[in-house]
């Protein structure tokens, strides 16, 4: 079989296990590209001073964005990750790779769909797609095609770690970064298992082979994929950042029986906790709702509480190992701040547990969410969480991926080092301004909040336009970060220096 | 190591580090979630929850046409002004793009407001107080509310519907 040893890490890699892993990653960076040229012009629109784009445009836009970005950005780098930690990881082979190209083509066929229907006009629906506002069947077609690949590459982990078992790679327990990958593999197929119960029916819908589907309906189980499959992210984020903090600085978590516990937690009652959409409509009983949202989703935010800790301790404690001791606060200043996978690491946990998920808490309970649902500060929480959080660790992993298997040194190194602040310092400007906005009476998903054309205007608080511009701004300082980091990882797939394989 | 597989006995005793953050995080978990529902009954502000299906959306803008006829004490941009008995059911209906009719409720006095989507999904945004509900359709949704504080308010829409979604807005006074 094909294996090379990597040099800097030492692990055993198949080549067609790397090869699934450039693509996917590869793929993943195009359409945030995509993605994020459609948040700077949907972020300028909502920046009043500028409101660039017409109401077609931005509604079109704000479709993609979230499409894009959201989804398939992050799952193609999720299926990226799934090979890198059931494959690489456990110095094996990833199984039946052909299975792996054909959830990859299935992908990408399903996005492409997607993109090209919403871009002519026959999707503005929004991401959610409430029905019965309703969309081309080639739209749901692709999202359909989409999530199938998914499914299928999420699958491929569980085949691999069973061979893996088989050859040996491993005796007894998975490495922590494998088995938080496996339970976003579980919840994936959970989640995706959602998205086929409701897909699928508003398919045949929007063809006429049925007659009507329920809006409360479609709006529970279409958040039983939306809010779970934010939770496949958390899973592969904090499996990445408990990676980076072992590639780079050795760290181990101080007891791994917290941290499998904590994504235990995680597996049992994120899903549920979805219901936090609903608090507000007309479907439930009050008791239905408290108990999803209060019981069920304090579980699972004790679980990251969990990894908030064992992951700057594993840190600290390596960082300390590395001679580092000298009072309470050495290890954090001599910390490899200029290293991006680090940094980026590191501005992806404060971002992600005190932007994304405090406000979340918050927006999660009962009463608080009368005050904030379909508020911008709900569009602030999630830019935090997924964003902040999710986007920015995958950044920072990908600069790990660019010498361990691209075999390529990052081009433009200084910028790649300053690439996390600016991503992290404009997009929590754009978080704290949509919040901000949003506490005032904002409403996301909004053309013009000086409803030109309305028969009543309203008059929002002279602030918000402060708080909008401030949102304006970290998007443009944002979208150059992003810049930045397309150039550098795809100039550097492309034309970097070879290194030692 | 995270990226290596643990030693065969990772079920290791917890250090005092670990179980003080345990400890703290999942008492703080503890507060919120017994909070929660404490508050259902304590607190003075809680989503409503009573809801019917409206089987015939004609029946939903009868109800809401005797409405206006009865009780309507002006016009506004087209859109009648009604200022229904104290204490009351009454309607509102949603549609592409416009909150109907211009509900004038009297401060103290607790209402039954039944509000009912004509086309697809609507928010229901009152500014300035900033509460929001969705509004389906095929759902009636009772908002039981008790204005307290008088003036003059502005529903608008804060789920997307549509091109003109931007335009959908709409007045309730308190008075």
């Amino acid at each position: 079989m094909e294996f090379r040893t990597c040099s800097f890490t030492g692990l055993k890699i198949h080549k067609p296990a790397e090869d699934l892993i450039k693509w996917n990653v590869i793929t993943a960076v195009l359409f945030l590209t995509l993605g994020g040229l459609m948040g700077l012009l949907i972020g300028i629109t909502r920046w009043p001073s500028v409101h660039y784009l017409d109401p077609t445009y931005y509604y079109r836009y704000l479709t993609l964005h979230g499409f894009d970005a959201l989804l398939v950005w992050i799952i193609f780098f999720e299926v990226a990750l799934v090979h890198f930690t059931s494959a690489v990881l456990l110095n094996t082979r990833t199984v039946i790779p052909s299975a792996g190209w054909i959830a990859y083509s299935l992908m990408l066929i399903g996005a492409i769909f997607v993109n090209i229907t919403t871009f002519a006009g026959k999707a503005d629906v929004l991401f959610t797609s409430y029905v019965p506002l309703k969309a081309s069947g080639v739209y749901y077609t692709g999202v359909i095609i989409f999530a199938v690949g998914a499914l299928t590459a999420f699958g491929h982990f569980f085949a691999n770690i069973i061979q893996a078992k088989r050859d040996g790679a491993y005796k007894h327990s998975l490495p922590l970064g494998s088995f938080g990958m496996a339970a976003a593999s579980i919840i994936a197929v959970v989640t995706l298992a959602h998205g086929a119960v409701i897909m699928i029916p508003t398919l045949l819908w929007s063809i006429g082979l049925i007659k009507y589907l329920d809006p409360g309906t479609y709006r529970l189980i279409f958040w039983g994929l939306g809010h779970p499959s934010q939770q496949i992210n958390v899973c592969a984020m904090v499996a990445a950042w408990y990676m980076v903090s072992a590639f780079v600085l050795g760290g181990k978590p101080v007891n791994e029986k917290l941290s499998r516990t904590a994504f235990v937690l995680y597996i049992f009652f994120i899903n549920v906790a979805s219901e936090h959409h609903l608090l507000v409509d007309p479907i439930f009983s009050n008791w239905h709702k408290i108990i999803n949202t209060s019981y069920v989703m304090h579980l699972a935010v004790f679980a990251s509480m969990v990894h908030a800790f064992a992951i700057p301790a594993s840190m600290e404690v390596a960082l300390r190992e590395k001679g580092y001791t000298n009072g309470l606060f050495e290890w954090l200043k001599k910390a490899p701040w200029g290293n991006p996978a680090f940094s980026g690491t590191f501005l992806s946990i404060i971002g992600f547990g005190f932007l994304g998920g405090t406000t979340g808490v918050i927006a999660g309970t009962e009463q608080f969410n009368i005050i904030r649902h379909n508020t911008f500060f709900i569009t602030g929480h999630f830019h935090g969480t997924v964003v902040v959080g999710t986007t920015l660790a995958f950044m920072a992993f990908s600069y790990l991926l660019m010498p361990y298997i691209f075999k390529r040194e990052l081009i433009m190194p200084r910028l790649a080092s300053v690439q996390p602040y600016l991503y992290f310092i404009g997009v929590s400007m754009v978080s704290i301004g949509m919040m901000a906005a949003g506490a005032l009476g904002v409403p996301r998903r909004h053309w013009d909040i000086t409803f030109s054309g309305a028969p009543f205007s309203f008059t929002f608080d002279p602030s918000v336009d402060m708080f909008l511009s401030i949102m304006g701004l970290g998007t443009l300082l944002a979208v150059f970060a992003g810049v930045i980091y397309v150039v550098v990882i795809i100039g550097s797939a492309l034309f970097g220096r070879r290194v030692a394989p | 190591m995270a990226i290596k597989e643990p030693e065969r006995i990772w079920w290791k005793p917890y250090t005092w580090d670990e179980k003080f953050w345990v400890a703290v995080a999942l008492l703080w978990m503890l507060t919120t979630f017994t909070f929660m529902p404490v508050y259902h009954f304590i607190g003075k502000q809680n989503p409503p929850f009573e809801t019917y299906r409206v089987r015939n959306p004609e029946q939903f803008t009868a109800l809401v046409d005797a409405m206006v006829e009865k009780y309507k004490v002006g016009e506004e941009e087209g859109i009648p002004v009604v200022h229904p008995e104290p204490g009351s059911d009454v309607f509102l209906q949603a549609s592409m793009w416009q909150w109907y009719p211009i509900l004038q409720l009297e401060k103290g006095k607790t209402y039954r407001i039944h509000v009912y989507s004509l086309d697809i999904v609507h928010g229901m945004s009152i500014l300035p107080i900033n509460m929001n509900f969705m509004v389906l359709p095929d759902y009636d949704y009772v908002l039981t509310l008790t204005p307290t504080t008088s003036g003059e308010y502005h529903i608008v829409c804060n789920e997307y519907c549509g091109l003109g979604h931007h335009m959908m807005v709409g007045k309730l006074y308190v008075k």
